[in-house]
């Protein structure tokens, strides 16, 4: 016992002198999580032959195309009717304390709003330039449409247990929904879908959360190693997801739309106080949307930055939406397609515009005089910034022109999103691992467990690599998904035709509140 | 036809002072109904984790159940064994919308409540039940110190 204690003691001397050593472990999670990861990335990110455009960001923006054109533009047709259905103006009273639309949206955003509003933007606009916003916008209105399809099937073909509890996902609809249609190879697609949605569990909705939360607190704080923070964050993971200490959790869920809230705020505060740049900032926009101004890549690399910035923001024909959808009580499942297709439009068209806004008016980014395109940093791979920062930094010093303070509630506001991101992908992760090993006890506190480490891997590996992995594993989602979708949209169409011709008929009326 | 009364009970010794005066009033009326409400405080606009809502439909069953094994069936039983014509509601919602939404459905004549049980900051900033129901019912209200 007494050896116990003193190699403690010798362990914890040995960790409070010795700095240079949490550096090492760093450099040492970075170097092998990179070469472990690589090949994975280099798959998903292999651009069409001949081009540098990577076939994966074609994949997602013909689908949400195909999508919006098959549903005739149902994003803008049924813009209101969506909103009308979230104020509840459809919800039979008697389904009163049961999952409401506006409580299944509230979730699916609150693990949707998060750092890719903040820093995915920042890292889109500081690669592609302003000109990134424009595509990302674009990206983002199409996506309503691939939502609103997932959505739907999340929530006809979700499983109801005898218990009361529900469990809907891409991997219900495509078991269920192939097999019903006759379509064969749904069982092993469902498998691969759950696969590669415990990947985007640990990659984007955790790693790449825990990584950009410590650059946010050491850049307040001032550096230190970043596995600390990440032992720490995954100590309060663990205690909500393991532990059950759900008043952590339910405090999150309450501050992050107040957080939310108040970003928009500010930077709507910043946006009238420089009224007289919006004009400037759109041309901005646009114009680099076109030619590139000079940045990294040119139109291709604005193109490319946008689209793939908004896909992993608002997630659309990713499928983890469909799992939070599918809780919601209804009796008509595109109901709840047509509430979640609201959320790329909050997410996308609404937030990240607002970043992009923020960054381009602050002067953050920095404009050759000469020319009046951005110049470039040293390595030529980003456009250069004043205090040479990206990602999270570059918002932060962004809305640090506008409020001096901002970097401090900015700093919480991550660390908030980020943690409500990870609460909301590890029930996604969670229900992917059960999907393939079953339920139990057992089983789900595995899977929670290597949650929790990868906190700390996340956070202490260099941006770039986790950044790489996150997006590859949610786009590898997206393969799947997006698949599954194309021979599931048939069954989409009938159920709005249906609800949609019961509401012109009257049969479908808004109850009385 | 025979008058109905509404009751509001909150499982709390004011909602059984409540239905004590309800019963006085009812024995003074003769022919009375008594219909016995309570109502779970829930709203379709809060913030829920996705376990939360994935649970939620049995967690509603479950608050059912408790509502009526804990404070409506033996209350209804103890009105009926005193003679009177009871029944039964439990409902999630706002407290005053849902007594008066009741009260109008059924064409009660009044609604009896006890004073409200909440306390602090809540009651400041959103005022009582018990005075959000009188302020917004459309039929007379007996509030019982």
């Amino acid at each position: 016992m007494k050896n116990y204690k003193l190699a403690a003691l010798t362990g914890l001397t040995a960790l409070m002198s010795a700095p240079a050593a949490f550096a090492g472990i760093d450099e040492s999670v970075n170097a092998a999580f990179a070469k472990v990861t690589g090949p994975f990335v280099s798959l998903i990110f292999s651009p069409f032959p001949g081009t540098n455009f990577p076939w994966i960001v074609g994949w997602l923006v013909v689908a949400a195309t195909v999508f919006s054109v098959y549903f005739a533009f149902i994003q803008f047709r049924a813009f209101r009717l969506s909103i009308s259905i979230v104020k509840g103006d459809y919800s039979d009273p008697n389904d009163a304390g049961e999952v409401s639309h506006f409580q299944a949206l509230a979730t699916a955003l609150s693990g949707t709003v998060g750092l890719g509003n903040i820093a995915g933007v920042a890292v889109a606009v500081g690669i592609g330039g302003p000109g990134a916003t424009f595509w990302m916008i674009l990206a983002g209105l199409l996506g309503m449409a691939s939502k609103f399809t997932e959505c739907t099937l999340g929530v006809k073909y979700r499983n109801e247990y005898a218990d009361g509890t529900v469990s809907g996902g891409p991997m219900y609809y495509i078991s269920k929904g192939f097999a019903e249609r006759g379509v064969p190879g749904g069982k092993f697609m469902a498998v691969l879908f759950s696969i590669f949605c415990i990947l985007g569990a640990l990659g984007g909705g955790n790693m790449f959360q825990a990584n950009q939360a410590h650059a946010q607190i050491s850049g307040v704080l001032g550096e230190y190693p970043g596995w600390i923070t990440g032992v720490i964050f995954a100590g309060v993971v663990f205690a909500v997801i393991v532990g059950g200490i759900k008043s952590i959790a339910r405090v999150t869920e309450k501050v992050v739309p107040f957080m939310g809230v108040m970003y928009v705020g500010a930077a709507l505060i910043i946006l009238i106080v420089n009224a007289d740049q919006i004009g400037w900032a759109i041309g901005q926009i646009f114009n680099g949307a076109f030619t590139g101004l000079g940045v990294a890549g040119g139109m291709v690399g604005a193109l490319i930055q946008g689209f793939k910035r908004a896909a992993f923001s608002n997630e659309a024909g990713v499928g983890s939406a469909a799992i939070a959808h599918a809780a919601v009580r209804t009796k008509e499942p595109i109901t709840e397609g047509l509430v979640s297709l609201l959320e790329p439009f909050i997410d996308t068209v609404v937030i990240c515009t607002m970043t992009a806004l923020v960054i381009t008016i602050s002067g953050a980014l920095i404009v050759d005089p000469a020319t009046g395109n951005y110049m470039l940093n040293e390595a030529g791979s980003a456009i250069a910034t004043v205090g040479d920062v990206s990602g999270v930094g570059l918002t932060s010093a962004a809305f640090a022109t506008g409020f001096s303070w901002f970097p401090f509630v900015l700093a919480i506001a991550v660390i908030l999103f980020a943690f409500s991101t990870m609460i909301s992908w590890s029930y996604y992760g969670l229900k992917a691992w059960t999907y393939l090993f079953g339920e139990g006890q057992g089983k789900e506190l595995t899977f929670k467990i290597i949650f929790c480490i990868f906190v700390v891997i996340g956070a202490a590996a260099n941006l770039g690599p986790v950044i790489d992995f996150s997006d590859a594993a949610i786009f590898a989602m997206a393969v799947v998904n997006i698949t599954a979708l194309y021979f599931l949209m048939p069954v989409v169409k009938r159920e709005l035709e249906s609800f949609m011709s019961r509401i012109k008929s009257g049969e479908i009326k808004k109850f009385k509140h | 036809m025979s008058l109905k009364i509404v009751v509001g009970l909150d499982g709390s010794g004011s909602g059984n002072r409540a239905l004590d005066h309800a019963k006085r009033m009812a024995k003074l009326v003769g022919s009375c109904e008594l219909i016995l409400v309570y109502v779970i405080e829930w709203s379709p606009y809060t913030f829920q984790t996705p376990e939360e809502n994935a649970k939620r439909h049995g967690r509603r069953e479950e608050e059912i159940a408790l509502a009526h094994s804990r404070v409506i069936d033996p209350a209804v039983a103890a009105v009926q064994s005193d003679g009177f014509k009871a029944k039964g509601v439990v409902l999630h919602g706002d407290v005053a919308t849902l007594l008066n939404e009741v009260a109008v459905g059924e064409d009660a004549s009044q609604i009896v409540v006890g004073r409200s049980s909440e306390h602090g900051i809540k009651q400041r900033v959103f005022g009582s039940a018990t005075s959000n129901l009188v302020m917004h019912a459309q039929l007379p209200v007996t509030v019982v110190a």
